[in-house]
């Protein structure tokens, strides 16, 4: 089946448009990188009148970017994977099982969506530190305080979301496998997961999204040396002068692993179609 | 195939105390149930908790001593009549403008997208990836890059209308009547990839054949959109369109970076403005009170929505 | 059956393991058995956070040396200073010592989370009268003790481009308020202003709005600490700053976008503008590229003639504070360290190294201070300078005035013609989100 010739023009042209709508700021954002400070804030230019690299080299010293990269990775990973791992497992129940308390549980999970970050901030933290108190293990001002706050984040629509996917996943693939004799998880995994994978793609790419730019709990839940990028960038603008310049180029450079990731993922939004393996 | 959402019907009843097999749904379910209650519903219950309270800076180390004020933060919020009041009901107004326009555009830009990518030519993996690409940049620079982008004298977009010769005078789009539209733009370039991604694999779950039975019937592409790819995404779009809904309501972070912490008027965010009044203005319990107040209109707005949902499914099923 | 439940308990095993175990945890200092360790919550003075903590860190070193107590040194971005202030007061777990903006002196004291410094406390660290009383005065409410000591002072000044007025034939900076509207039309010409304002910027705005109602004998307050925001005293200060855009035309419309807090100084470094009401900003100014000789600095003006009541005001007390925390485990090893943070040697080391003020008056024996630029600041701190209202809704008065300026503001920018009336009615309505 080929495409039709109105298609491919439409094709061309609303992908251009949406993609100059895309890049735009971004190359606005790559020439701020390479120009020097008082320039940033003026006229703007197609081309830097004066090219430096010295924001890219800067960077680095103005605030400890590495640092803060390593924990943004750290944190976002470890959250985006653990909040897929559990919304998989509680995705499948609600998707595959009827059992009693399955609305209560979905439409609770559903209405955290609506809390205001704002209302339960400062709750939360007076509820790590008295856990920390009490157990020991630091809550705040660490990594794993964080991680679990942000699973928790991405929990309710991952759950949904991959409910939804699961749903499209035909149940005749379990019974074949439960005829193989694997009991509910080993179909789960070994038959419904490799199906659901563009959907599990989506909402890991999601969950670490949320977890890599979320501002408003780090900045009360890290300290100077768990602090992540969200919020450490944050550190260039001091008492006296904001470095636009260098906030660029650490923008950009930090986006390549991430943006890296994108495209090596994005092949699997498209693995695995259902349709062919129950037949 | 029933592509309904199924966990949306009630269960059966009935039934009787469970054998050991059908523990198995609870334990699912129970690390997500756990996190949500210690994350979300325990501090989410002392949020509202304290929107009973007087908590204001007089008693902020020592909490529970602050005195009980009963409903009367919610009477000051919801007065009409007095400056706070009238605020919070143009901040929602507002608001609801904001995300109804937001939420249309990016899954409208989303989905034609997501069909434009959907059938290989070459190029398409770059394509996906420019896309996410806004989703990628850490927010705080995006969004501080569209605010250089749209000054008035300096920024780039009136460099590139003067240019093209679309206005005469650059107008301004941080104040004034502009600075709604421009927060909507905004806050769509940073939504619509997120469109984007979920549509897309939406899309992968569609059989190939069932288009093909759709082009022998007659259908061309947008005919195929209409009678199969749409009606077949019908449970993601569900959940994609409520969370959109949800998250741009409440969004924070784009408005705060694109204005600072006062934003022009026509751009009022309703979580900008509860911010103000409590954070900064260390209110905690109003501030709590109109976040209860948001909080219940997204519980009736959900409600409603998935009531309407699931009739039209009901029908459908039919 | 029985593998299937195993493996679920695995999964979920794992998931409760796998956090615990993906990373370390850093703990926030606290006392050990052996060796004091302080936690000292320090803000951002310098031009970058490493920065801080270099300049920091031999000064801190000096201290260990001699007193045997560590410190554990966090340089904290002013974004998120006051959200980990409330975070910490709210939970009672925070630093020992801590920066604060002295601004918001009196609003934390009411929130009980300080050392207040009584005189018994005061006497520990060596006594009030060190301090200057331009800084020493806004460090609480009026009439209690010290919530914080000053530690950095900063006041307002008016800096001029010496090359731009020359040019222009402009022998020296305006002394009143009709001068600069003078000096600045004639300034203004296509491309270039007379005088750029942070018109986007609540604490910007509402110092300005502050001095200039102080000139007119209007203030925000009255004595019981009720506010009266829509006096005419205030209306008239309000009135002028809107003017310099809408009558005067002396400031570009496009400054009521200015909301980062940098472009008004950066339109002054690079040219664009003459002048620019901002605070001691040398080392900014030299690294926006700005040719060290171009810069003045003068007391800003004062209306002439002088209103009646009117004060002789040119700028509000601007300043770091250091404060104690009331939890703190190591209460008297704290106040060692403000005591000495606030001696003499620290006080002309740090106060130089950061071109701010320093706080007590033996420090400015040392020659550092007798610069022009210096001399003139010191001189607006001890002569010409009020603290911002001593009260503990000053935040809310900061937040709900300042946002109101930036909304005339914005009105004037877009076209709309901003009367007195339309002042008074802002700035009612801004007291009434007070509750008064």
């Amino acid at each position: 089946m080929h495409d039709p010739a109105w298609f491919r023009w439409a094709r061309v042209i609303g992908l251009t448009l949406l993609g100059l709508f895309a890049l735009g700021p971004v190359y606005v954002m790559l020439t701020s990188a390479l120009k020097p400070l008082p320039d940033v804030e003026g006229v703007f230019r197609w081309f830097p009148s004066r090219l430096t690299v010295s924001p890219f080299v800067d960077m680095w010293s103005t605030i400890p970017l590495g640092r803060y990269l390593v924990n943004s990775l750290v944190v976002s990973t470890t959250a985006s994977v653990a909040s897929v791992l559990v919304a998989l497992l509680a995705a499948y129940g609600v998707s595959r099982y009827r059992f009693r308390g399955r609305q209560a549980f979905t439409i609770t999970v559903l209405s955290t969506q609506m809390f205001p970050g704002i209302l339960f901030l400062l709750p939360l933290f007076v509820i790590f530190v008295n856990l920390g108190q009490a157990t020991g293990v630091n809550l705040y001002g660490s990594r794993i305080g964080l991680i679990i706050t942000y699973m928790t984040f991405t929990l309710p629509f991952a759950i949904w979301m991959l409910a939804a996917y699961l749903d499209t996943v035909p149940r005749d693939l379990d019974d074949a496998a439960k005829v193989d004799g694997s009991g509910p998880m080993g179909a789960f995994v070994r038959v419904v997961i490799p199906a659901a994978v563009p959907g599990i793609v989506a909402v890991l790419i999601y969950a670490f999204m949320t977890a890599w730019s979320e501002m408003l709990f780090a900045s009360v839940l890290t300290n100077d040396s768990t602090r992540t990028l969200a919020v450490g960038l944050a550190g260039y603008a001091t008492q006296n002068q904001v470095y636009w310049n260098q906030i660029m180029a650490a923008s950009l450079t930090v986006s390549v692993p991430v943006a890296a990731g994108f495209l090596l993922l994005q092949r699997f939004l498209v693995a695995g179609m259902t349709a062919g393996s129950v037949k | 195939m029933e592509a309904d959402s199924r966990w949306l019907t009630p269960p059966e009843p009935n039934k009787p105390s469970l054998p050991r097999r059908e523990r198995l749904p609870y334990l699912l379910l129970l690390p997500a149930v756990v996190l949500e209650l210690l994350i979300h519903i325990i501090p989410m219950l002392a949020g509202v908790g304290i929107s009973f309270l007087g908590l204001t800076e007089f008693y902020l180390s020592n909490w529970r001593a602050a005195p009980f004020a009963g409903t009367g933060n919610y009477a000051i919020a919801l007065n009409l009549n007095g400056a706070t009041g009238q605020a919070l009901l143009h901040s929602f107004t507002v608001t609801i403008g904001y995300t109804l326009l937001v939420l249309s555009l990016s899954w409208t830009f989303g989905m034609t997208a997501a069909v434009l990518t959907q059938r290989p030519f070459r190029g398409r993996g770059l394509v996906r990836t420019v896309f996410l690409i806004p989703f990628a940049l850490p927010v705080f620079a995006s969004v501080i890059t569209w605010n250089f982008m749209l000054q008035q004298d300096t920024g780039a977009v009136n460099r590139v209308l003067l240019a093209l010769h679309l206005t005469r005078s650059p107008p301004f789009w941080l104040i004034g009547p502009n600075s709604f539209f421009s927060l909507v733009i905004v806050a769509v370039w940073r939504t619509w990839p997120f469109a984007f991604l979920i549509l897309t694999a939406g899309l992968q779950s569609i059989p190939a054949d069932l288009y093909e039975a759709a082009a022998l019937d007659g259908a061309g592409i947008l005919g195929q959109v209409r009678h199969v790819t749409l009606p077949l995404l019908r449970p993601v779009n569900r959940v994609l369109l409520l969370v959109l809904f949800l998250w741009t309501f409440n969004d924070f972070t784009t408005p705060f970076t694109l204005f600072g912490s006062a934003p022009p008027t026509q751009a009022d965010i309703i979580s900008i403005h509860i911010y103000e009044n409590s954070f900064v203005s260390w209110n905690f319990g109003t501030g709590s009170a109109m976040s209860v107040l948001l909080l219940l209109f997204l519980l009736l707005v959900t409600g409603v929505y998935l009531a309407v949902v699931r009739t039209s499914g009901a029908e459908r099923r039919a | 059956m029985r593998r299937t439940k195993l493996t679920t308990m695995a999964f979920v095993a794992t998931l409760a393991a796998a956090p615990l175990a993906a990373c370390s945890s850093s703990s926030s200092g606290g006392g050990s058995a052996a060796h004091t360790t302080l936690t000292y919550w320090a803000s951002n003075q310098g031009t970058s956070l490493q920065d801080d903590q270099q300049v920091l860190a031999p000064q801190i070193a000096k201290f260990t040396r001699e007193t045997g107590i560590k410190v554990n040194v966090q340089v904290i971005p002013w974004t998120t200073l006051l959200t980990q202030i409330t975070a910490a007061t709210v939970s009672g777990k925070g630093p020992d010592v801590l920066n604060i903006g002295n601004t918001w002196s009196p609003s934390l004291q009411v929130t009980g989370a300080f050392v207040q410094f009584t005189p018994s406390v005061m006497s520990q660290i060596g006594g009030s009268n060190r301090f200057l009383a331009g800084s020493l005065s806004a460090t609480g409410e009026s009439g209690k003790p010290p919530t914080a000591v000053p530690l950095y002072s900063l006041a307002y000044g008016l800096y001029y481009n010496k090359a731009q007025f020359a040019a222009a034939g402009i022998s020296s900076p305006p002394g009143t308020w009709a001068e600069l509207v003078a000096d600045g039309k004639k300034l203004t010409k296509a491309g270039h202003w007379g005088l750029a304002i942070e018109g986007g910027q609540v604490p910007e705005n509402v110092h300005l709005a502050f001095e200039l109602s102080e000139q007119q004998g209007g203030s925000f307050f009255d004595a019981t600490g009720k506010p009266t925001f829509d006096t005419p005293q205030n209306v008239a200060a309000v009135r002028q700053m809107i003017d310099f855009m809408q009558a005067d035309k002396i400031t570009n419309p496009a400054d009521a976008q200015y909301s980062k807090g940098t472009e008004a100084l950066t339109d002054f470094a690079t040219g664009k503008t003459s002048m620019v009401i901002w605070q001691a900003a040398s080392g900014s100014l030299a690294k926006l590229g700005m040719n060290a000789a171009d810069i003045g600095v003068a007391p800003v003006p004062l209306p002439s003639p002088m209103p009646a009541g009117g004060k002789n005001i040119t700028s509000m007390v601007a300043g770091i504070n250091l404060a104690v925390f009331k939890d703190t485990k190591n209460l008297s090893a704290a106040l060692k360290f403000v005591k000495f943070m606030t001696s003499t040697p620290e006080q002309e080391s740090l106060n130089a190294t950061y071109g701010s003020l320093p706080t007590v008056s033996a420090a400015y024996s040392d020659p550092a201070f007798n610069t022009p630029a210096v001399s003139t600041f010191r001189s607006i701190l001890s002569t010409t300078a009020a603290p911002m209202p001593e009260v503990p809704q000053e935040s809310n008065f900061e937040t709900t005035v300042g946002t109101a300026i930036i909304h005339l503001y914005a009105d004037a920018a877009t076209g709309k013609t901003v009367t007195s009336a339309m002042i008074a009615q802002a700035l009612s309505q801004a007291q009434q989100q007070l509750g008064g």
